[in-house]
């Protein structure tokens, strides 16, 4: 059994369209979970439809989307302070000693975080690698274990099938529940994720039918 | 916010005119544009915070689609595709050009202190 989770991932919802399956289910386990999320999702352009957010009164609304899932999901929440859109222009050496000092904190046995150059947005890939590199810098003899999720189109012909696939059926309900937390972005991504045209009558079922598994690459931090 | 309203939009753009103010000019088609569609590309582009002072502003258009131009010392502050706006709780003009699913597609603010 894990001993403790953290999740790092850059978006106010990365955690419930990416991992709140695996995440409700390490919950039912016993094992705390932590999520370190990297920014409130300020320049995010879904704005509720119908409209109700605006760029400005955004991040105060995903904050609150964001609190309210983890309570769904039942995690701890720590947020980093970094804007959206503009991670992979910090210094990323500073963002990792930062990754770092949470981890060497709450010394978890597993991270889960997104594949660097995998994971489609530039935020994504700029957190993974910062994660990565503040885990190699960890003494191996408390290093976690790190899982990493990739979702690149194309990514399983370079990288070959993820070796950690979560049936999450059980725990659908919390997911979707997490999901619809995030109420200025959930019919957005939920669109692009299922490629269904939504509505808020449909949303859930549409979403409750999709959402069958996780999937995650044991991170190799020999091949470094 | 709420549709465009050509007359109050142009009132509040001539109540910031000679002031020196802060601008956020905002366009993008959303970082996943490229994922979801192999034809797309992914384009955007902001600035948050510019100080610039303008010696007149116009906005022009009609129906969904409105254009503003800011007419400065040296140049120009130019933003289309607006069809919405509001003056929200800290006396800023928000104006946003949003798409038939709610998802904003270009934004230009004018405020008198920094976003």
């Amino acid at each position: 059994m894990e001993k403790h989770v953290v999740v790092i991932f850059p978006h106010p919802d990365d955690e419930a369209f990416g991992a709140a399956g695996t995440i409700a289910k390490f919950r039912e386990e016993g094992v705390p979970v932590t999520y370190l999320c990297g920014t409130l999702g300020e320049m995010g352009r879904n704005m509720g439809n119908p409209t109700f957010a605006t760029r400005e009164s955004l991040p105060e609304i995903r904050k609150k989307e964001l609190q309210d899932a983890c309570k769904v999901m039942d995690v701890e929440l720590k947020m980093l302070g970094y804007r959206d859109k503009v991670l992979e222009f910090e210094d990323l050496s500073k963002v990792s000693e930062n990754l770092k000092g949470f981890l060497d904190e709450i010394q978890p046995s597993l991270v889960i975080t997104h594949y660097p150059e995998y994971a489609v947005h530039p935020d994504h890939n700029a957190l993974g690698a910062a994660a990565i590199d503040a885990v190699s810098k960890m003494d191996e003899s408390i290093r976690p274990t790190v899982w990493a999720q990739a979702f690149m189109r194309g990514y399983q012909e370079i990288l070959g099938k993820p070796d950690i696939v979560q049936d999450i059926r059980p725990f659908v309900k919390t997911k979707v529940k997490a999901i619809l937390c995030h109420a200025s972005q959930a019919q957005g991504v939920l669109g692009n994720v299922t490629g269904e045209q939504l509505t808020e009558e449909n949303m859930e079922a549409i979403a409750m039918e999709h959402f069958k598994e996780e999937t995650f690459y044991t991170w190799n931090f020999k091949s470094i | 916010m709420k549709p465009i309203d050509i007359n109050e939009v142009q009132q509040h753009i001539d109540e910031f005119a000679g002031k020196k103010v802060f601008i956020h000019l905002e366009t993008t088609n959303g970082a996943y544009a490229n994922h979801v569609n192999e034809k797309a590309y992914n384009v955007g582009a902001f600035i948050r915070n510019a100080q610039v002072t303008y010696e007149h502003g116009k906005i022009k258009g009609a129906g969904t689609a409105y254009r503003v131009g800011l007419k400065t010392e040296n140049g120009w502050v130019y933003a289309e595709g607006l069809n919405a706006w509001e003056m929200d709780d800290k006396n800023r003009l928000l104006m946003a050009g949003h798409d038939r699913e709610g998802r904003l597609m270009v934004a230009l603010e004018i405020s008198e202190t920094a976003f």
